[in-house]
């Protein structure tokens, strides 16, 4: 590991400054992927600012009956918290489905939104990966792809974005809170991740430094929901996961939210299906019907066309699941 | 000697003790508790937060001890297994864990019992876990939640049947 300085700040402003002051610098959360990034020779950073000490250890209702979520709000803390497991189960689930017991307890919210893909050749060094190295070429294509993307990918990358809370995130509307070099912004998270296209290096559409200080809920549509699948039952990746909400009118459709996860290099959100399914009677072929919608764009590789058919089988169960809970 | 800012003067705080430590800031509190304090309990397995051997409590909290920088713990109470008993009087999860013949070789077992003393405590204070039903009620303490729970500490011994007897022993007693 390349030898690095290390500051923490208390204040986002000095983070900032600290930030802007050092061509290489990253903001250190729970560390539980960059740290990691650090021992591969994949992340090698000048200067880490620990921003675990900025104000941002909240979660608080508004007013207006939005859930304010302080970014640096450790993930075991967030899963446990009352009003997340009463009003939006689906973020607990994604929550406790994701990572250990260890590593819950020092991820950030911040930085599960910020983790790195865990595509084979990005974490190896030794390996050509446009994402990492941008212009040296993609083997995954050819080569290792079992778990990467089906949706939205490019020549360049067909990496997959690897968090579960965040395509929870997604599904209930999702807003990040950011500090930038010109003051607080909003940013919707489905305009917070990019798709890779021909700057695959770049996952969000953040610029470098901006903070990310808090993730706002609006009020939930309805009941949520989330389903993940993966190669064993506890502690690994998703190969294909789904967060939805529904909210019902007798077995029509008033309102639904539908993302997937391990399908692209951020969380899907599935408006094709969700426009599917709006004003039409929920049952399972209606769902299937929705499923196989948004699925049509798929783009499977060599050794990954089996998640078309897992994620259609997922989204089925989860939507009648959330109609038999009576959404 | 490298520039001073990549270094950092380090006070931690182990099992009750404070340790004035100057440490090249890539030490890991994994490397920092065996290389710099002798303090070998805590095991490195994977290196990568991938295994648990290296399990410890920051705060009371189970955490990687590999993935975490000495260097941002300052200022946090770290106990290792050596400050959870003595040979004299072992911890309840320590007896459970030879009560129930937990171990086989044994290189896991500290970070076992680490995360299990933490375990227990998610477990007292309601946390819920991929395999609870209900979110809105406190978790049951039966065999599929230990073992969902402890799914981040690896036994490539394979003594899990008796790992999980061993916590369902003790957290018995605490729910008793």
């Amino acid at each position: 590991m390349k030898q690095f300085a290390y500051a923490r700040a208390t204040q986002a402003a000095d983070a900032m400054r600290l930030q802007a002051g050092t061509l290489n610098s990253h903001y250190l959360g729970g560390g539980t992927n960059l740290v990691d990034l650090m021992k591969l020779g994949v992340a090698a950073p000048d200067l880490l600012i620990d921003v675990t000490a900025l104000p941002y250890d909240f979660v608080s209702e508004t007013d207006e009956g939005e859930l304010q979520i302080g970014a640096t709000v450790r993930n075991s803390v967030l899963a446990a918290h009352p009003q997340v497991r009463g009003r939006y189960p689906a973020l607990s689930q994604a929550l406790v489905a994701g990572a250990s017991g260890q590593l819950r307890n020092l991820a950030t919210v911040g930085g599960n939104l910020l983790q790195r893909t865990r595509c084979p050749y990005f974490q190896d060094v030794s390996k050509p990966c446009n994402k990492r190295d941008p212009h040296s070429g993609c083997p995954a294509r050819e080569g290792e792809h079992r778990n990467l993307a089906i949706l939205g990918a490019s020549e360049d990358c067909v990496a997959t974005h690897p968090s579960d809370m965040a395509v929870a995130l997604m599904a209930l509307d999702a807003v990040v809170h950011v500090q930038g070099a010109s003051g607080p912004r909003q940013v919707p998270l489905g305009e917070f991740y990019r798709l890779p296209g021909r700057e695959p290096h770049r996952d969000t559409t953040l610029r470098p430094g901006t903070l990310i200080t808090a993730v706002a809920l609006p009020p939930p549509i309805g009941p949520s929901r989330y389903r993940k699948a993966r190669e064993r039952a506890s502690y690994a990746f998703a190969i294909g996961s789904v967060a939805a909400a529904l909210a019902m009118d007798g077995d029509v459709v008033r309102d639904v939210r539908i993302a997937l996860g391990a399908v692209a290099a951020m969380p899907w959100r599935a408006r094709q299906a969700e426009d599917v399914l709006r004003g039409t009677r929920l049952d399972e072929s209606a769902a299937r019907a929705a499923a196989e919608t948004e699925l049509a764009q798929a783009h499977p590789l060599r050794d990954n066309g089996y998640k078309v058919p897992l994620l259609t089988e997922l989204v089925v169960q989860t939507l009648l699941e959330l109609r038999d809970l009576g959404a | 000697m490298p520039p001073p800012d990549l270094t950092s003067r380090v006070n931690l705080r182990v099992n009750g003790a404070e340790h004035a430590l100057e440490l090249d800031n890539r030490t890991t509190v994994l490397d920092a508790l065996r290389e710099h304090l002798d303090l070998t309990g805590t095991k490195k397995g994977c290196d990568h937060g991938q295994c648990g051997a290296c399990t410890v409590l920051v705060d009371g909290r189970r955490a990687n001890a590999c993935l975490l920088f000495a260097v941002a713990v300052e200022g946090q109470q770290i106990t290792t297994i050596e400050g959870l008993g003595s040979e004299a009087a072992l911890h309840p999860m320590q007896q459970a864990f030879v009560n129930r013949d937990a171990l086989q070789c044994g290189y896991c077992t500290p970070g076992q019992i680490c995360s299990a003393v933490g375990m227990v405590d998610e477990l007292a204070a309601g946390w819920p876990s991929a395999v609870t039903d209900d979110l809105t009620s406190a978790p049951d303490a039966d065999p599929d939640e230990i073992r969902e729970r402890m799914s981040g500490n690896i036994c490539r011994c394979g003594a899990y049947v008796n790992i999980v007897a061993a916590i369902a022993d003790v957290n018995a007693d605490v729910a008793r």
